[in-house]
């Protein structure tokens, strides 16, 4: 039981990560209606400008340190970040420390820049193309994104940890009345399903209670009659467009910690976003996340011990089968709705 | 209708016309001038380096391509010389090789075997490259050392760990300094028996390819001659990225330690899960648990960050070797000194086993006084050497593997600076980890001069 209770709890947090992605894709999707390759290359990107702040508080004046030396004997240069001067090396030390949660507000304006951009440079001339040029053009957009992330940050991983107050983990079995120890699980990771659980329910609370939500759901209906209607339904769009990748770029930034950032990062995700996609239905927001959840709880008990000796590989095929199945039995999707990429 | 008009002399004229000018092109290319392939006839010689310059280790991939520069400067008697100072053979004498000034070629392997090989390939047949060298995964080592067997060129691996590389698929014309899986198990064995008790249960994660089978069961095999057991080995995909599905059971397997069979992104990610999970603070069966690493890499721990600290692992080679275990390593600190000056930083591993490569297969043809594979081979056979960072090494003539020390490396709890996150825990003499040439099976055939 209590692996049971554990392996839900894995699914949880991977399932928000899927969720966060799978969102803005079909955001994208349902209010552009352009597959965007490119999606997991924001989540990228979104982890990167965690990076991006570490390395700036992480700017630093050179002092020579006499009494100790470096590699080749000579006298060690310690690096002295700016913001212990500025602030003090206490409050400078935590504002490092704090890294990540600070990251979502340098994150913000950013994903949002590089999504308009993204739209207005790029997509927005693929709108009446086939889904098949879209795809490739996003597709390489992907691929020189994380090209030109690699060429500045390099191939390999770079760690960027949690604040030290997360740091550790729970223990969930002592909490629920199971054996100490039995169900252990990270406190950055609840962090993280938590600000995810925010995060949609922002994005559902922006569409259902604003009105220029209201005006996106009536874009995604029905676009012309709302063009008719004198609306700058484009505009909307690209706005749209902006806070779908800060969606994306925000599940980055939050999940360096869980798994060091690097340039490849995205398109781990991608494909399995697009199935998180396609199983919750195209074009429908509620069954982007559904699927995310299930999806990701799918996948953690395909990885059990006992589950894949009883059936060996399964821990990597369990998400397309049950893609299948579910398209199988249900076309559209769990909550796809009638006329959606059905024309 | 058309009309032909065939004759049969005619038809014997094209054909043979035809057949000589097919046969051209080999008269021009095989061997009437050659000995071998690539023989060098100008002032100058071609090394083909292929390392990844692309991919997942492409970072490990731009160190090995740092060293090799380094080591043409030297061969070509630039610099400080190297370990050209320090290395036990003084054939070499800085004006290239055999008096040929040496010059050399790039291919990207971009660590996928059908893109090393067409890299070397090309470097073979465009280029003119006497010798291939680099790569930093057996799957590609294994690759591109067959297809140098077939070209006729020797091939001088670069980072590859998997048994098979000279075990059941190795070449004659294929050598490799760097350790392999079996060594990593036999140093680290009683040195965890030695720390964490011959009374501990294993749980083996294992990257899902050769590399991660041949490394769990030499660690496996030797830990469990040492009295411990194995509750579960679990294959892991190697594109998996979050491990935390296939870490959150082990706490509660029975499993006193964790062994983390992973390379490269997998291990920094693995690791990450592990500690995160609480199972550096955790305590089973009484005692403290424990993660293991068998192989370790300068450039894998920086990624993983604090999470390495007071992980045990096994290197080929660290950049503090000679200040830790004294002038018989002699050659570190020269080496060390000669890529520091240039680079900024102290060198990987990688950087360290490729530079070798390239100084021992230079030494071979200046002792064989040929560049031919076969007389190369036989030099670097049964070769016996010192001075080149690892102490005493053999180039065993059997299957072309160096016998030397392995280290046995721990995660820095506070480590000083970005460099210093390993520290030498012990260094297990080359005797403790040799073992019957035969054991893995595999032929090396004879050597193929090629041409």
């Amino acid at each position: 039981m209590d692996q049971i209770i554990l392996q839900i709890l894995n699914g949880l947090d991977k399932g928000s990560a899927y969720a966060l992605i799978a969102l803005g894709l079909t955001l994208i999707f349902g209010t552009l209606g352009v597959v965007n390759f490119a999606h997991g290359a924001l989540f990228m990107l979104g982890a990167f400008c965690t990076v991006t702040l570490s390395r700036i508080l992480g700017l630093s004046r050179t002092v020579i340190d006499e009494t100790r030396t470096d590699f080749l004997g000579k006298p060690l240069k310690v690096e002295v970040p700016y913001v212990y001067d500025w602030f003090g090396e206490n409050l400078g030390a935590t504002i490092i420390d704090w890294n990540v949660p600070l990251s979502i507000l340098f994150a913000i304006p950013i994903m949002i820049a590089i999504g308009v951009i993204m739209e207005r440079g790029l997509i927005k001339h693929f709108y009446n193309r086939p889904h098949a040029d879209q795809i490739l053009v996003t597709f390489g957009l992907a691929i020189v994104l994380q090209e030109v992330i690699k060429y500045y940050f390099g191939a390999n991983q770079i760690p960027a940890p949690a604040p030290e107050a997360f740091v550790g983990s729970f223990d969930f079995g002592a909490a629920v009345g199971f054996e100490a120890g039995a169900i252990i699980y990270p406190y950055w990771r609840i962090v993280y399903f938590c600000f995810a659980m925010i995060l949609i329910a922002a994005v559902f609370a922006f569409l259902q209670f604003t009105t220029f939500g209201m005006v996106v759901r009536a874009g995604m209906a029905d676009r012309e009659t709302v063009g008719l209607l004198g609306i700058n339904i484009d505009r909307r769009f690209t706005i749209m467009f902006g806070i779908a990748a800060a969606v994306a770029g925000l599940a980055g930034v939050m999940y360096t910690p869980i798994n060091s950032p690097n340039y490849h990062m995205g398109m781990d995700f991608l494909v399995i976003s697009f199935v998180v996609v396609v199983v919750g239905g195209m074009g429908s927001l509620p069954g982007a996340v559904l699927a995310g959840f299930v999806l990701g709880i799918l996948e953690s008990f395909a990885s059990m011990r006992q589950v894949i000796e009883l059936l060996p590989g399964i821990n990597q095929v369990v998400i397309y089968l049950a893609a299948i199945i579910i398209l199988l039995t249900r076309p559209r999707g769990l909550m796809g709705r009638k006329g959606v990429m059905e024309d | 209708m058309s009309k032909t008009n065939m004759t049969r002399r005619g038809v014997l004229k094209t054909g043979t016309l035809a057949g000589a000018g097919l046969a051209v092109p080999t008269i021009f290319t095989a061997s009437s001038a050659a000995a071998f392939t690539n023989e060098p006839t100008g002032s100058s010689v071609t090394l083909g380096f292929n390392v990844p310059q692309t991919g997942p280790y492409a970072d490990e991939g731009a160190d090995e391509l740092r060293a090799y520069e380094l080591a043409v400067e030297h061969l070509n008697g630039g610099g400080d010389g190297g370990m050209l100072s320090t290395f036990s053979s003084k054939a070499l004498d800085g004006t290239g090789i055999l008096g040929k000034k040496v010059e050399y070629v790039t291919g990207d392997t971009q660590t996928k075997p059908d893109a090393a090989r067409a890299s070397a390939r090309s470097m073979i047949e465009k280029d003119g490259a006497v010798m291939i060298t680099g790569g930093s995964s057996s799957g590609v080592a294994v690759a591109v050392q067959a297809l140098c067997q077939e070209a006729g060129i020797i091939f001088m691996a670069g980072l590859t760990h998997s048994n098979d590389t000279t075990g059941k698929d190795k070449k004659a014309n294929g050598f490799r300094h760097f350790f392999n899986s079996y060594m990593s198990g036999a140093a680290l064995a009683p040195i965890l028996a030695d720390r964490y008790g011959k009374d501990r249960k294993a749980y083996h994660l294992t990257a899902d390819y050769n590399w991660g089978y041949t490394t769990e069961e030499a660690v496996r095999t030797s830990t469990e001659a040492m009295g411990w057991e194995t509750v579960a080995a679990v294959k892991t995909p190697l594109a998996q990225t979050d491990f935390s599905s296939y870490v959150a059971p082990v706490l509660n397997s029975g499993a006193d330690v964790l062994v983390l069979n992973h390379y490269g992104g997998n291990m920094v990610n693995s690791l990450t899960s592990a500690v995160q999970f609480g199972l550096r603070a955790a305590e089973a069966n009484g005692k403290n648990f424990e993660i293991v690493v068998p192989l370790y890499s300068r450039l894998m721990a920086k990624g993983a960050g604090k999470n390495v600290a007071g992980i045990f692992g096994s290197t080929n080679w660290h950049w503090s070797l000679e200040n830790v275990g004294g002038a018989k390593y002699a050659g570190t600190n020269a080496f060390v000194q000669s890529f520091g000056q240039k680079y900024g930083f102290p060198p990987s591993q990688a950087a360290h086993t490729t530079y070798c490569q390239t100084l021992l297969y230079a030494d071979a043809v200046q002792r064989a006084g040929s560049f031919n594979p076969c007389a190369v081979a036989e030099a670097l056979e049964g070769f016996e050497f010192d001075g080149l960072g690892n102490g005493k090494t053999l180039y065993r003539a059997e299957d072309h593997q160096c016998f030397k020390d392995v280290l046995v490396v721990k995660g820095k709890e506070n480590p000083e600076n970005e460099f210093d996150l390993l520290e030498i825990v012990d260094i297990t003499p080359a005797e403790q980890v040799s073992y019957d040439a035969s054991i893995f099976g595999g032929d090396l055939g004879s050597c193929n001069a090629g041409a």
